[in-house]
C-alpha cells in the first residue's frame, strides 16, 4: 500500500459545534491506516489547542488533553497559522505543549505543534494528497 | 445490562460498558470481569491500571496498537505483544480490559 499525504484542517473554536471532536476523533482513527497523517490549526481553529481549558461551565467533556496523545497515534505534524493566532490576540505560549517520542533519535521528545506563516500554510496544503476541513 | 455491587446498581450499555465513568470501584471491576468470564490477578490490573491512567492523562481509551506499544516500553517486549494481550484478554484488550477498566469503547474499535 503507498503512503499518502493525509491533512486535516481545523477552522472552528472548540465547543459550540461539534466540528472539532469529530476532527480530533477521525484523526485517531485514520491513523490505524499508517499514512503520513498532519494536522492543520488556523482561524478560530487555534483555540482547540489553547492551554488551560476548562468545560465546567458548558457540560461537556474537555477534549483538549487528547491533542497531547496523537504522538502515540504517530501523529506529530500539528501546523498552527501565525495570523490566526496575532488576529486573535494569541501567541505560542497560550498553547498547551504537545510533544512527541522520535523512535528514529533514541526516543528523544520533540515538539509537535510548529507556528507557521500564511504563506508557509498555503504550501504545506499545496503538498498533499487528500485534504480534509473541518 | 446494568451491575450489580455491594447491593448496588450500576448502569451500563446494551455492551456491558458502564455509563457514568465515575461509578467505577475495583469491586465493580472484579464484577465485570466475571461478567466476561475472566478472573482478575496481577497481570490483569497491570493493564487496566495502565488504561485507567493513560484516560486520566489523556481523555481517551488507546487503541490496541497504542496500548502494546506503550506497555513494551514500559514493562519490556515479553509483555508488550499481542500474543500476551490476547491470552489475558481473549476478546480483545480494547473490548475487555476498557470494559473492566470502566472506560468507554476505544474510538474506532467497532
Amino acid at each position: 500500500m503507498t503512503t499518502k499525504k493525509f491533512l486535516y484542517v481545523n477552522r472552528k473554536a472548540p465547543y459550540g459545534t461539534i466540528y472539532a471532536l469529530e476532527s480530533l476523533e477521525v484523526v485517531l482513527i485514520g491513523a490505524a491506516f499508517e499514512q503520513d497523517v498532519s494536522v492543520a490549526f488556523l482561524d478560530d481553529g487555534v483555540f482547540q489547542l489553547t492551554k488551560g481549558q476548562d468545560t465546567g461551565g458548558i457540560g461537556v467533556k474537555n477534549f483538549s488533553p487528547t491533542f497531547r496523545a496523537l504522538g502515540d497515534y504517530d501523529v506529530t505534524k500539528l501546523y498552527v497559522e501565525r495570523e490566526s493566532l496575532e488576529e486573535r490576540g494569541l501567541t505560542e505560549a497560550d498553547l498547551q505543549e504537545v510533544t512527541y517520542e522520535d523512535e528514529d533519535d533514541d526516543w528523544a521528545e520533540k515538539p509537535s505543534i510548529r507556528i507557521i506563516s500564511r504563506a508557509e500554510m498555503a504550501d504545506v496544503m499545496a503538498d498533499q494528497d487528500v485534504v480534509l476541513s473541518f | 445490562m446494568d451491575y450489580t455491587v455491594n447491593g448496588e446498581t450500576i448502569a451500563a450499555d446494551e455492551e456491558g460498558y458502564i455509563t457514568n465513568l465515575g461509578d467505577w470501584s475495583q469491586d465493580l471491576a472484579g464484577v465485570i470481569a466475571e461478567a466476561e468470564d475472566i478472573t482478575m490477578d496481577d497481570e490483569r490490573w497491570e493493564v487496566v491500571n495502565f488504561l485507567r491512567d493513560y484516560y486520566d492523562e489523556y481523555q481517551i481509551a488507546p487503541a490496541v496498537r497504542v496500548l502494546i506499544k506503550a506497555l513494551k516500553k514500559t514493562m519490556g517486549p515479553e509483555k508488550g505483544n499481542n500474543k500476551y494481550m490476547y491470552e489475558l484478554f481473549p476478546y480483545g484488550p480494547a473490548k475487555q480490559a476498557c470494559k473492566i477498566a470502566g472506560l468507554p469503547k476505544p474510538t474506532g474499535c467497532v
